[in-house]
């Protein structure tokens, strides 16, 4: 519990300091200046979605192949994280595109992936509050959402095929990328911040569902027994 | 029994259903029809604008078509615990779903045939020298279609509300299928009709993509 809260205390003195290197330490960017500074979060943001997605992915898959109820709350919470992330990713590229690009809004490939992204995972938590037996609901989302993460490259693809505007990465680009050194440091940081973020809140997700489940069976196995000794007389029939 | 004779069997009871009922194709025809005269009213577009907006309006139609047709698939197992009996069967999950999956697609093929003539008129497109490439965008299509559309059946039949979850479920995952259906499509409406292989081949992508997962899939969709 104590370092459960340690590190919880020390993740947010990460994403304190994440956003102040990302406000004030990170270097001016010659054409875009303040604004280019929603960046560090929003690449972190995806970072988080993919990191999140991708775990639920892997929980989908566990939960079909072991049964064992915890990769079902992995992906659930994994899922939640995930729509969070991307919702944010999603209104930080909004609040950017509108002075950069001059519209709020385009079709190209990344957005509209992502946007795509979002609408099947939100409907995979509408799935789940929409089917009542807790094994049934995990095997039909856990379907749903391997058809959901297949899906996404797929929207990308076909997007980039149709048309795409999106700036090309720099930040991995090589050493002729441009990128000023202390520019990619602040962007790591802001991204491994928002990555261990994403993680806890995961993880504290994880372990609420997991006493939703105990305390559901807890129910059940109350009421079984006030069944039982409600209904005791009519066991002693033949 | 094999899986094919299996699926074959599953296929024929689903046909002889509609053919004595005969609901599922009307109303897919007659929404499809009224979503084509809608956006006609909408959109009031002359003949350029057919022949710009048309594809895209096809698609929207059968998406949406399909979304609802699809519902009662999985659904209609349920009122009589129908599927129950089908999967004490001792066949594989994947014959029943294939055999639902090649019903469906030929109940969307069949709404297709009568509505794209009649869309042809409607907008003032010429369907000579294309008919049979159209025929082959179409079908890779409504495989695709039909492949998810039958698996998210079964998934949305165990839901609360499933005829609003399906298309919930369905259209936002049929997106690339859209763009490459269109753009395939609209290459064969252009002034100069041509195939255009990249988007052929992505329809078959997404087609076997969806088909293998559901392959894979079928023991957990349809177990109890």
């Amino acid at each position: 519990m104590k370092a459960r809260a340690a590190i919880t205390v020390a993740a947010a003195g990460l994403i304190f300091f994440a956003g102040y290197a990302a406000l004030f330490i990170a270097p001016d960017e010659a054409t875009m200046h303040e604004i280019q500074r929603v960046f560090y979060f929003h690449i972190s943001l995806w970072t988080g979605m993919y990191t999140a997605l991708g775990l639920a992915f892997v929980a989908n898959v566990a939960w079909l192949v072991t049964r064992q109820p915890k990769w079902d709350w992995l992906g659930v919470s994994a899922v939640e994280v995930g729509v969070v992330c991307c919702t944010g990713g999603l209104i930080t590229g909004v609040l950017w595109g509108k002075p950069a690009w001059g519209i709020w809004w385009t079709w190209d490939a990344r957005l509209t992936t992502c946007f795509i992204l979002w609408l099947l995972y939100i409907s995979y938590l509408i799935l789940r509050g929409l089917i009542e037996e807790p094994p049934r609901r995990a095997t039909l989302s856990a379907v749903f959402g391997i058809f959901a993460f297949l899906d996404a490259p797929l929207v990308y693809v076909s997007n980039r095929l149709w048309r795409t505007q999106h700036p090309a990465p720099v930040l991995f680009g090589g050493p002729d990328a441009g990128l000023d050194p202390v520019m990619v440091r602040v962007m790591l940081l802001c991204m491994v911040a928002v990555v261990i973020v994403t993680l806890i809140v995961l993880v504290d997700r994880y372990r609420l569902e997991g006493m939703r489940h105990d305390l559901d069976e807890l129910r059940l196995a109350a009421e079984a027994r006030e069944f039982k000794s409600n209904s005791a007389p009519i066991k002693e029939l033949p | 029994m094999t899986l094919a004779r299996a699926a074959a069997i599953i296929l024929t009871k689903e046909l002889r259903l509609e053919f004595r009922a005969r609901e599922l194709l009307t109303i897919t025809v007659v929404f499809a029809l009224v979503i084509v005269v809608l956006f006609s009213f909408a959109f009031d577009p002359t003949a350029g604008e057919s022949r710009r907006y048309g594809p895209g309006l096809l698609w929207i139609a059968f998406l949406f078509a399909g979304s609802l047709m699809l519902n009662p698939s999985f659904a209609r197992e349920q009122s009589n615990q129908t599927l129950d009996a089908l999967r004490m069967a001792p066949v594989s999950p994947f014959a029943i779903l294939a055999g639902k999956m090649l019903a469906n697609l030929v109940f969307l093929g069949v709404a297709e045939l009568i509505l794209v003539p009649v869309f042809a008129v409607l907008y003032n497109l010429s369907l000579a020298g294309i008919v049979g490439r159209l025929a082959l965008v179409l079908l890779l299509g409504t495989i695709g279609l039909v492949v998810t559309g039958t698996v998210f059946s079964a998934v949305a039949s165990h839901a609360r509300m499933r005829e609003l979850l399906l298309p919930l479920l369905l259209l936002p995952l049929l997106a690339p299928l859209l763009i490459a259906a269109v753009e395939a499509t609209a290459a064969l409406f252009a002034e100069q009709p041509s195939l255009d292989r990249a988007w052929l081949i992505f329809l078959a992508g997404f087609d076997i993509v969806f088909l293998t997962a559901s392959w894979l899939l079928s023991d957990y969709l349809l177990e109890e």
